[in-house]
C-alpha cells in the first residue's frame, strides 16, 4: 500500500497517454459488455428452455403449417403427458415499429405446459377462457404500452380476416408474469379458435406443436415417435427439444455467439497490442529510474510488481469504467427493447467474465515490462542515464 | 608501502577532533579483481586491489576515464560482485552474497549519490527522500520525521514540497544527499557528485559532504576527476588501468 502513491504518480506522469490508454480499454470493455449481453439475450430462450418440452415443426421450415389434427394424434402417443399448439401471428400495434410476439394458443393447456416459466392468476385465466376475443399479455408489454385489464387492443395482422380487414381487436383479460428469471413476458396470447375461424385462409392449420413429455429421459424416443408418426405424410415433421428449437430459432439471425466472439477476439487482440506497447514504452522511458530504485535496495520482485501494478491499475480502471457504462446502456436498452428482445440485460455472470478479462489483460500487457523490470541489470541501466 | 598502510598512516595525521578511529576498518578489499567478458575475450577492469578504509574516513577515488573507478565504486556498493578476491564491509563478506542478499544489504548499509542526482521527477523532494524508508518497517509518521530531519540536515527543509524540476542543480544534489543519508547508512558512495555543478555550488556540496564526514562521522568514498573536489577528502586513491597506484 505504501508504494501506491509512487505507482499513482508514475501513472499520472503522462496524463494524456494514460487517459488515452484507459479510454481505449474502456471502449473495449464497453463493447464486451454490450455484445455479450446481446448474445446472451439471443441465447436466453435456450438457457431457460424446459428439459421436458419438445417442439414439433414442419420438416421443411417453421413457416410451413401443420394440420391441427396432428395434436390429437400426438396426445395419444405413449410418453406424452400433454401437448398444445401455437401459431405465428406477426401483427403490430398502432405503428409497424411496435412489433412483438403474438401467438394464437389453446387457453386450456398453454399455461399448464409453461407453468415452470410463467404464471397467470387463475381468475384472469378463467375470464380469458370465457371471452372469445380475450387476450393475455406479458408484464413487459404492459409496462411498455401502459395497458391494463379491460383495454381493447387493435393489432394490424399479416393474416386478413374473412371480412377483408387486417385489424384484429382483442380485450386484455389477464397479465402474466415470469416465474423464472429470464422468462419472456413480452408476448400476447389469444384464442386459437377465434384466430382460426376468423382468418381468410389457412383454417385448420397450426404453426407448431409443444409437447410435454412424462419423463425427460425419454425425450429423444418421444421426438422420434412423433416424427415417425407423420413420416411419408404430406406434412412431415421435425421434433426437437425446446432448447435446440430455441437455439436454431436464434440462429436464424446468424450465429450471434460466434459473431460476438470473433468481434471481441479482434478487439482484445488489438487491445493487447495497444496497451502492451504503451506499457512497454512507459517502462523503457524509465529504465534508469528503475535502476535507481534497485540501487536504493528495492528488490527485483518489488520492481516487477510495481510495473505489473501500473498495468493492472490502468486496465482495471478502464475495464470497470467500460463495464459500468455497458451496464448503464444495457439497462436503458432493456426497457426500450423489452418487447422485441426479452431477457436483454447485463448479468453478473457477464460482469464477472469482464472482470476476469480485465485482470487477465492487465497481467498480459504488464508481463513483458514486468519481467524486464525483474531482470534489469543495475549497472547497464545506469550507463543509459 | 601498501595502500592500506598508507591510509592508516594518513589517518593518524588528521586533527584530533576529526580523528578516524584507528583499527576500526569499515571496508577491506583483498586481492580484488574484476573482469568482464567481451565476446570470447576476458577484459580485466580491476586487478589485485588491496585497500582498507577506516570508519569515518573520506576517500577520493581519482584516475583517468576507464581506470576502473566506477567499477570499484559499484563493487563497494554491492551493485556488482568481484571476479576474485575478498570484499568485507562492516564485517560482512559481501562478495559471497547472492543478488537478493546484496539488495537487502544495500538498503541498510549504503547511500548512493550520483553525478546527475537521479531523483524521481514525479516525486517531491520529501517523497524522493522517503523512498529508501519505504523498505523499512517504519510507520508513515516515523518516515516523515526521518525525512524532515534529513532535509533539515542538508538545508532544504523549506523545499520539501518542491519537485526536482523546481529546484536548482545544487538543491537537487542536496535532496539526493538527504535521500542517501535518510536510512543512516554505514557508507556513502558518491560518483562524481559535483560533475554537473558550477564551481560555487560544487564547493557548497563538497563542504556539506565534509560536514557530514566530520560531524556525522559518515564514511564517504567519492569518485571524482576534479582535484579541487579531491582536496576536500582526507585521502585520495589513484587508479590507473585497473590498478591502484600510490596516493
Amino acid at each position: 500500500m505504501k508504494y501506491f502513491y509512487f505507482i499513482f504518480k508514475n501513472l499520472t506522469r503522462k496524463k494524456v497517454r494514460t487517459s488515452l490508454t484507459i479510454l481505449s480499454i474502456m471502449v473495449a470493455f464497453l463493447l464486451f459488455g454490450l455484445l455479450r449481453s446481446l448474445s446472451a439475450a439471443f441465447d436466453g430462450g435456450a438457457e431457460i428452455a424446459g428439459e421436458d418440452r419438445l417442439v414439433t415443426i414442419h420438416k421443411v421450415s417453421i413457416i410451413q403449417p401443420l394440420p391441427q389434427s396432428y395434436l390429437a394424434k400426438v396426445q395419444a402417443l405413449t410418453g406424452v403427458e400433454k401437448a398444445t399448439t401455437a401459431n405465428w401471428f406477426g401483427g403490430y400495434y398502432q405503428e409497424k415499429k411496435n412489433q412483438f410476439a403474438q401467438f394464437p394458443v389453446l387457453a386450456d393447456d398453454y399455461f399448464d405446459i409453461y407453468k415452470d416459466l410463467i404464471k397467470l392468476p387463475p381468475a384472469q385465466l378463467e375470464s380469458w377462457k370465457k371471452n372469445r376475443v380475450g387476450a393475455v399479455v406479458g408484464r413487459a408489454l404492459v409496462d411498455k404500452y401502459h395497458w391494463k385489464i379491460g383495454d381493447r387492443i387493435p393489432l394490424i395482422g399479416m393474416f386478413p380476416q374473412k371480412n377483408g380487414s387486417t385489424t384484429w381487436e382483442f380485450v386484455i383479460e389477464g397479465i402474466y408474469d415470469a416465474k423464472t428469471q429470464g422468462a419472456d413476458t413480452s408476448a400476447m396470447l389469444f384464442h386459437y379458435d377465434y384466430f382460426d375461424k376468423s382468418r381468410q385462409f389457412g383454417e385448420g392449420t397450426i404453426g407448431w406443436l409443444i409437447i410435454k413429455v412424462k419423463d425427460p429421459k425419454q425425450s429423444a424416443q418421444v421426438a422420434a415417435a412423433v416424427d415417425a408418426l407423420f413420416e411419408n405424410s404430406f406434412a412431415e415433421t421435425k421434433t426437437n427439444s425446446e432448447k435446440d428449437f430455441a437455439k436454431s430459432f436464434a440462429k436464424q439471425f446468424g450465429d450471434i455467439g460466434l459473431i460476438t466472439t470473433l468481434i471481441l477476439g479482434a478487439v482484445f487482440f488489438t487491445m493487447l497490442l495497444v496497451a502492451g506497447n504503451t506499457m512497454a514504452q512507459s517502462f523503457r522511458e524509465r529504465i534508469p529510474e528503475f535502476a535507481i530504485l534497485k540501487t536504493l535496495g528495492f528488490s527485483d520482485v518489488t520492481v516487477m510488481l510495481m510495473v505489473l501494478c501500473e498495468s493492472l491499475v490502468v486496465c482495471v480502471f478502464g475495464g470497470i469504467l467500460g463495464l459500468m457504462l455497458a451496464k448503464f446502456i444495457i439497462t436503458g436498452a432493456a426497457v426500450e427493447f423489452a418487447a422485441t428482445l426479452p431477457g436483454l440485460g447485463m448479468s453478473w455472470k457477464i460482469m464477472g467474465m469482464g472482470l476476469v478479462l480485465v485482470i487477465l489483460l492487465g497481467f498480459i500487457t504488464g508481463a513483458a515490462p514486468a519481467i524486464q523490470g525483474l531482470r534489469l541489470n543495475i549497472i547497464s541501466a545506469l550507463r543509459r542515464n | 608501502m601498501s595502500n592500506s598502510a598508507t591510509l592508516e598512516k594518513s589517518a593518524k595525521e588528521v586533527p584530533a577532533s576529526n580523528e578516524v578511529l584507528a583499527n576500526d576498518v569499515l571496508v577491506s578489499l583483498t586481492n580484488i579483481s574484476k573482469t568482464y567478458k567481451k565476446g570470447k575475450e576476458l577484459v580485466p577492469v580491476l586487478t589485485d586491489i588491496n585497500v582498507k578504509i577506516q570508519r569515518g574516513d573520506f576517500v577520493a577515488l581519482m584516475g583517468p576515464s576507464g581506470s576502473g573507478k566506477t567499477t570499484l565504486l559499484n563493487l563497494l556498493g554491492g551493485l556488482d560482485n568481484p571476479s576474485a578476491g575478498e570484499l568485507i564491509i562492516a564485517g560482512q563478506r559481501i562478495d559471497k552474497f547472492s543478488s537478493s542478499q546484496l539488495t537487502k544489504w544495500r538498503a541498510q548499509n549504503v547511500g548512493f549519490i550520483f553525478q546527475f542526482y537521479n531523483l524521481m521527477p514525479v516525486l517531491s523532494a520529501e517523497k524522493n527522500v522517503e523512498l529508501p524508508l519505504l523498505l523499512t518497517n517504519l510507520t508513515s509518521k516515523e518516515r516523515k520525521a526521518h525525512v524532515a530531519a534529513a532535509l533539515d540536515l542538508v538545508g532544504l527543509a523549506d523545499r520539501a514540497k518542491h519537485y526536482p524540476s523546481e529546484l536548482s542543480g545544487g538543491q537537487e544534489q542536496r535532496v539526493a544527499i538527504a535521500r542517501a543519508l535518510v536510512s543512516d547508512p554505514n557508507l556513502l558512495l558518491c560518483d562524481e557528485p559535483t560533475g554537473d555543478l558550477d564551481r560555487a555550488t560544487a564547493d557548497e556540496i563538497l563542504a556539506l559532504m565534509q560536514e557530514l564526514n566530520q560531524e556525522q562521522q559518515k564514511t564517504i568514498v567519492m569518485v571524482t576527476h576534479d582535484p579541487r573536489a579531491a582536496d576536500h577528502a582526507r585521502h585520495t586513491l589513484h587508479l590507473d588501468k585497473g590498478k591502484l597506484i600510490q596516493e
